[in-house]
């Protein structure tokens, strides 16, 4: 297909689409409005259940499976980046020679470092009380640890970071998901199903059932995907070279 | 007007980046539009839990009834969707790599003539 038939289809489409869209649009409820069931519904369960942060009771308790799935499809692809990035057989490895760092980006890169990883712990421990969870938290968390790579080089970055055990810490985590939703199956009542601990008292970091299970286990398998993930990405870009290296 | 606006701000983000997909040269373009028209969805999925004077759903400092609060189901769906969508970012990244290393070129257009 040639550009100009290309550019003319998406035009058509385009124009289709957004004729459509301003139908729907203008017919659906206007901004800002009160009328909001599933919201209204969504706050009374999650305080029914002692959970002070509803997005996490919605995440990891009242839709707990749909976000099954979503673990799944990181989980998906954090492996196929693993087959694809891996170093084939016309190539070879080069150990990065260590390389000079600016003092000052040193110093802040190493000073940040403790910090960045305390903020990501901490905004995974309280996803069920405060804005946060095991979602963002695990990235700031695995983020952080490349400040070593700015701070120090390569090689410092890969003497803290084992990828093996972060490949299989990413498999426990995903398994310790579905065996919390077992736990509910158990316990007698249906899988993934908040019934099997206590709801605690409102507001307190053991609050919510298993919502804070739920969300460590997310929190760790997030923070260990995107180590594993930038570890593939920075080996293809600093380590592996073409050729066989003779 | 101001009620449709955001909705129609979401359709036009989406558009620009299917614009984007349809004309790329470059796969890591390609990949940047398909992120674009992502974030559309998440700008159309706020827009419809937003709520008048209301705040974040979040009691931990914030007695229940006291105020409105937005829906915290669209909001449960756009967070999950960013790290998501980060990681399918990064597997089609990943393929982009490889074929820039099997057939040297990035640009979709040459690709369908290699293939042949």
């Amino acid at each position: 297909m040639s550009r100009r038939v290309r550019l003319w289809l998406l035009a058509v489409g385009g124009a289709g689409l957004a004729t459509l869209f301003v139908a729907a649009a203008l017919d659906l409820p206007a901004l800002g409005g009160d009328h909001h069931p599933y919201g209204d519904r969504a706050v009374h369960a999650s305080l029914a259940r002692h959970t002070a942060n509803v997005i996490a009771s919605v995440n990891f308790d009242q839709r707990a499976f749909d976000t099954l799935g979503e673990m799944t499809i990181l989980f998906a692809a954090v492996v196929g980046c693993g087959v694809l990035l891996r170093q084939t057989r016309d190539e070879h490895r080069d150990r990065p020679a260590p390389e000079k760092v600016a003092r000052p980006v040193r110093r802040h890169a190493l000073l940040v470092l403790p910090v960045a990883l305390l903020t990501g712990l901490y905004v995974i421990a309280h996803g069920q009380l405060s804005p946060g969870g095991g979602f963002q938290g695990g990235v700031v968390a695995a983020t952080s640890l490349h400040l070593l790579y700015l701070g120090a080089d390569y090689r410092a970055l890969e003497r803290v970071r084992p990828v093996g055990l972060y490949e299989t810490g990413d498999a426990i985590a995903t398994s310790a998901y579905v065996v919390t939703g077992l736990a509910g199956l158990i316990g007698g009542t249906a899988f993934l199903a908040n019934t099997v601990l206590p709801y605690g008292t409102f507001n307190t970091l053991s609050s919510g059932g298993t919502v804070p299970l739920l969300n460590a286990a997310v929190g760790m398998e997030v923070a260990c995907a995107v180590v594993v993930l930038l570890a593939r990405f920075l080996d293809q870009a600093v380590e592996i070279e073409e050729g066989n290296g003779k | 007007m101001m009620d449709v606006f955001p909705y129609l701000v979401a359709g036009w983000v989406f558009l620009a980046g299917c614009y984007g997909l349809a004309t790329s040269r470059n796969l890591i373009h390609a990949v940047g539009c398909l992120s674009v028209c992502q974030a559309a969805t998440y700008v159309l999925l706020l827009t419809v839990g937003y709520r008048d004077g209301a705040t974040a759903p979040v009691f931990s400092d914030l007695k229940p009834g006291s105020r409105p609060v937005v829906d915290p189901v669209v909001q449960a769906l756009t967070l999950t969707d960013v790290v998501v969508g980060a990681t399918v970012t990064a597997l089609l990244l990943a393929l982009v790599v490889q074929v820039s290393k099997r057939h040297g070129t990035v640009d979709p257009d040459e690709l369908s003539e290699l293939r042949g």
